[in-house]
């Protein structure tokens, strides 16, 4: 593919707007798992925004970068989800409203 | 990369992204935020990041989605009657995600970004990305294998049954 014709700040617009929704998400939604999901969509807008300007600066840095905040998502995922699991079987419900034990 | 591809590609990217938060049932939320994933790899392809784009699918869309539906279906959650918070919340948290959104972009429209730099053909290729990884980066990556067994470990400590 040739030199990008889209300037590098419409990518960065695109990645703002997704993390925007991605904030929205884990601050409105109540099941665990979607709020889970919604930090996902955190993670990626950022992983755009490093790739994009990884390529306007010509650096691989930001490509490893990306690699390893990939590394992190997947850990995260799996003890996140473990944690999920285990709170089910204690309280029967994954609802961030009725999980408040920590709260004091 | 063209720009109406580019807009093409942007619209189903937040169309997708809106299904994940919007969407009641979090089966659909997990096919979202999966077409998500697929169209952010496509964009990664056009910035010449040809290796994290095959890594996005195989890691993200491949193995990290797959362990939600595997949740989900496991939780066996139904559309839930009191999914989302209440509305002047949902209004503020909007409201809010809104003005981040705008206040970042208004950074990025009055910062000058210089046109992108030449790369040689083998940016973003596999090669490129190993010779940074292996030798700049090369402790950082050793502590990643560290991180992963960790949450393993963790994850098996705390996912296995109680006596």
């Amino acid at each position: 593919m040739t030199v990008g014709a889209t300037p590098t700040s419409w990518y960065l617009a695109l990645s703002a707007i997704l993390f925007a929704i991605g904030t929205v998400g884990v601050l409105t939604r109540r099941n665990l798992i979607v709020i889970f999901m919604a930090v996902e969509l955190l993670l990626n807008a950022v992983n755009l925004s490093f790739v994009a300007l990884a390529r306007s600066l010509g650096s691989m840095d930001g490509q490893v970068i990306v690699f390893f905040v990939m590394a992190v998502a997947a850990a995260e995922a799996a003890v996140g989800l473990a944690i999920m699991l285990q709170l089910y079987r204690i309280r029967d419900t994954i609802n961030a409203d009725e999980v408040t034990v920590l709260r004091w | 990369m063209s720009i109406p591809l580019f807009l093409v590609l942007a619209a189903l990217t937040v169309a997708s992204a809106l299904t994940v938060i919007i969407h009641r049932n979090p089966i659909y939320s997990a096919l979202g935020l999966v077409s998500t994933l697929f169209l952010l790899a496509v964009l990664f392809l056009g910035l010449d990041a040809q290796m994290v784009a095959v890594l996005q699918i195989i890691v993200y869309a491949g193995a990290i989605v797959v362990l939600f539906l595997f949740v989900i279906m496991l939780l066996n959650l139904q559309v839930e009657e009191r999914s989302s918070a209440a509305p002047p919340l949902i209004g503020a948290a909007a409201l809010g995600g809104l003005a981040m959104g705008g206040l970042v972009i208004l950074a990025i429209v009055r910062t000058q970004f210089g046109a992108p730099v030449p790369v040689h053909a083998g940016f973003g290729g596999t090669e490129a990305l190993a010779e940074r990884l292996f030798t700049v980066y090369l402790l950082p990556f050793e502590l990643t294998s560290l991180l992963l067994l960790v949450a393993i470990v963790g994850a098996v400590v705390v996912g296995r049954k109680r006596a």
